[in-house]
């Protein structure tokens, strides 16, 4: 299943490092930050439920770049 | 200019006016650090906090934590030397400040911008109940509800028109200003505009479903799929950082180290911490990191705004290094509409051989019969007609104002004993006998779109090297349609599955970084589209089927837009690379001069803000395609 979500972050690298940090969280397939329209595409791997996956991934995004905010 | 930036943009200003008025200010020793931390601590501590929150987070290599260490070890050398300029260290902050404001606001106005080049989202659709307009969410509008479009106003939702007649205009859909004419019976497509009368059409399709929700979706979602030159900076940027800090640190401890070991030298440690202090100032990536894809972002909205839909950034690479261009016939390069162009050894008059032709066949929904219809233009009385007879294969015989009259192929001519002459036209040929005599031929074919031969002078001009024309059609027809374009070579006769099988082989025989486009009007072709290295389909509104199986969309179906897509694209990865280079080669200068002492901690915050303000500048143009 694929979903996507609004973002709010200030500068390219840190949505690179967002991406690469929702890669990272147990339950995403795949994802992409797209920088330039401010959106996260999430694939959620089989069998996990999205929004817990996604708290997870906020959790891991904030960590990597405090000033980035996701909107579930 | 949102809050964030006006907030950051009073900082700027006023840490700016405080470092003025303190160049005047007479103070020495710990009063002098403590007036000129204020500054420094307005302009720089959300970068201190940020810096402070990725050394607890373990995400130590940042930039922040690079302006950090860069601004501080600066004035801690200040103070160590004892000569209290801390003006370096907050010039530092405060320009590297502006930097990330220019760029926020750059990436902003641009994002305004391409949102308004795609404003094409319908707010609401008119319903009729009881005489009165109510506006309603066109999300909520059912399939098949008569909804009202006043002149000025978007056409929310795909539909038929039951009642009106206006001109439409396509512009925002297709980039082409000729606006249409619309009547009862036409159907319409969502995101074009109602310029002259009063339209109502029943709707054909759920407002998600509809023309312009695809493509708003396809635009919104392009940049998500990225190119390779993406893929490369981002993976670039991750060992970046890492490797310039491991170089500064080895610049401020092992010159020194070997000046004191191995030279018997004073170590001159504050030098050597100074320039590699300055090596963190200037190798900030956000050049680099922010430049490509905001180039590929405007190149992927100034070509929707021109009517090609790029599906993402990695197509947009594909289709700038095209060298082969492969076409489907009908419907690309062709009409794909049947039509009388010739009538030849005629024994009456022309106009009662096609009145003859056109009633013979009017039993008939074949498009030749369509076309043959068309051209006699007027009403056909049917009851002038009797005793029709289909021979499959062959054509067709009739009683038509008592006259017995044959239309057919040859073959229908050999059947019925009747000699005939053979056309040197190229198309569908049929012959016509009244009376059990030859009456002459009407020649049928499709019709040359009128800017086919010119875009195919204009691919070659964009450096294409090859073209290619599969078609299903017969080879005389096929051959003289190439040698009349100009196309390379020609494979006819083929079936759908033969055309997957050409391609391969094509694909097979070219180098390795030639790619193959195929171009196709995406109705039958969608196995075509996927296998070629791009697929392009044209004249795809409304088109669903075309919008799925192609990279790139022509939303009208001008092939003349096939080159133009293949030059905004190579404009935009020209813009990506000249990017790369510049903001990669200046960085490497930079970093060169620092380490050997050439340049201090100013140009290096100078030589990083500009690079970055000229690469993004440089990428903003990427949104210009009008003139290519």
């Amino acid at each position: 299943m694929k979903k996507t979500y609004k973002i709010e972050v200030d500068c390219a690298n840190c949505a690179n490092k967002m991406e690469e940090a929702a890669r990272k969280t147990a339950g995403v397939a795949a994802a992409t930050v797209n920088f330039m329209t401010l959106k996260m595409i999430v694939e959620f791997a089989e069998g996990h439920d999205p929004k817990a996956v996604m708290e997870q991934v906020r959790k891991n995004c904030k960590k990597v770049e405090d000033d980035c905010e996701i909107y579930l | 200019m949102n809050k964030k930036q006006k907030i950051m943009l009073a900082r700027i200003l006023a840490a700016a006016a405080l470092l003025l008025i303190l160049g005047f200010v007479p103070a020495d020793g710990w009063l002098r650090l403590g007036l000129y931390l204020v500054p420094y601590l307005i302009i720089g501590y959300d970068i201190l906090l940020k810096a402070a929150k990725g050394i607890r987070n373990r995400q130590v290599f940042d930039e922040n934590f690079l302006m950090a260490v860069a601004t501080i070890g600066a004035i801690a050398l200040a103070l160590a030397e004892g000569s209290g300029d801390y003006t370096e260290a907050i010039a530092v902050m405060l320009f590297y400040q502006i930097g990330e404001w220019f760029q926020s606001y750059a990436v902003g106005k641009s994002r305004r911008n391409i949102s308004e080049l795609m404003d094409i989202r319908p707010d609401y659709a008119n319903i009729e109940t009881d005489g009165r307009l109510t506006q309603v969410d066109p999300d909520e509008v059912a399939v098949g509800t008569v909804i009202v479009v006043q002149p000025g106003e978007k056409v929310p939702i795909d539909g038929v028109v039951v009642e009106g007649t206006s001109t439409l205009n396509t512009a925002a859909l297709t980039g082409e200003s000729l606006p249409r004419d619309a009547g009862a019976g036409d159907e319409v497509i969502s995101g074009c505009i109602n310029m002259t009368g009063l339209l109502k059409i029943r709707t054909t399709k759920e407002f998600g479903e509809s023309t312009v929700s695809k493509i708003l979706d396809l635009v919104e979602n392009a940049s998500s799929r990225k190119s390779r030159s993406e893929d490369f900076i981002s993976k670039f940027a991750r060992i970046y950082t890492p490797a310039v800090c491991g170089s500064a640190l080895v610049l401020a401890v092992l010159p020194p180290l070997v000046r004191m070991l191995g030279m018997d030298l004073s170590p001159d440690w504050s030098t050597w911490i100074y320039r590699a202090l300055t090596f963190l100032v200037a190798s900030c990536p956000c050049a680099l990191v922010i430049s490509i894809p905001l180039s590929f972002f405007a190149g992927i909205g100034g070509a929707s705004k021109a009517g090609v839909l790029v599906k993402g950034s990695n197509y947009l690479e594909t289709l700038s290094q095209t060298k082969i261009v492969v076409f489907d016939k009908t419907g690309t390069l062709t009409q794909g509409v049947f039509e009388v162009c010739g009538i030849h050894h005629s024994e009456m008059e022309n106009e009662k051989l096609l009145e003859y032709a056109a009633l013979a066949e009017s039993a008939s929904s074949h498009p030749i019969s369509k076309s043959l219809q068309r051209a006699y233009g007027k009403e056909l009385d049917r009851s002038r007609v009797s005793g029709i007879q289909e021979i499959s294969g062959n054509g067709v015989t009739a009683v038509v104002d008592g006259h017995t009259v044959a239309a057919g192929n040859d073959k229908l001519m050999d059947r019925l004993g009747i000699p005939y002459i053979p056309c040197r036209s190229v198309g569908t040929i049929i012959h016509m006998a009244v009376d059990g005599d030859y009456a002459g031929h009407i020649v049928i074919s499709d019709v040359v779109k009128p800017h086919s031969k010119q875009a195919i002078q204009a691919l070659r001009s964009a450096g294409v090297r090859q073209t290619v024309m599969l078609t299903g059609d017969a080879s005389k027809v096929a051959d003289h349609v190439a040698a009349e374009l100009g196309i390379d070579q020609v494979y006819s006769q083929l079936l759908p599955a033969d055309k997957v099988e050409k391609v391969e082989e094509l694909l097979k025989h070219k180098p390795e970084k030639a790619k193959l486009a195929f171009v196709g009007d995406g109705i039958n072709d969608a196995p075509v589209l996927r296998r070629a290295d791009i697929g392009i389909a044209m004249g795809a509104m409304g088109s669903d089927a075309a919008i799925e199986a192609a990279d790139v969309v022509l939303m009208d179906d001008d092939p003349l837009k096939i080159a133009k897509a293949i030059k905004i694209s190579r404009k935009c990865l020209g813009i990506v690379y000249q990017n790369i280079v510049f903001a990669i080669g200046i960085k490497l200068i930079c970093l060169l001069l620092v380490a050997v002492g050439l340049a201090n901690m100013w140009l290096a915050i100078f030589a990083d803000v500009g690079v970055m303000i000229l690469a993004v500048l440089n990428a903003i143009r990427a949104l210009f395609v009008r003139n290519l």
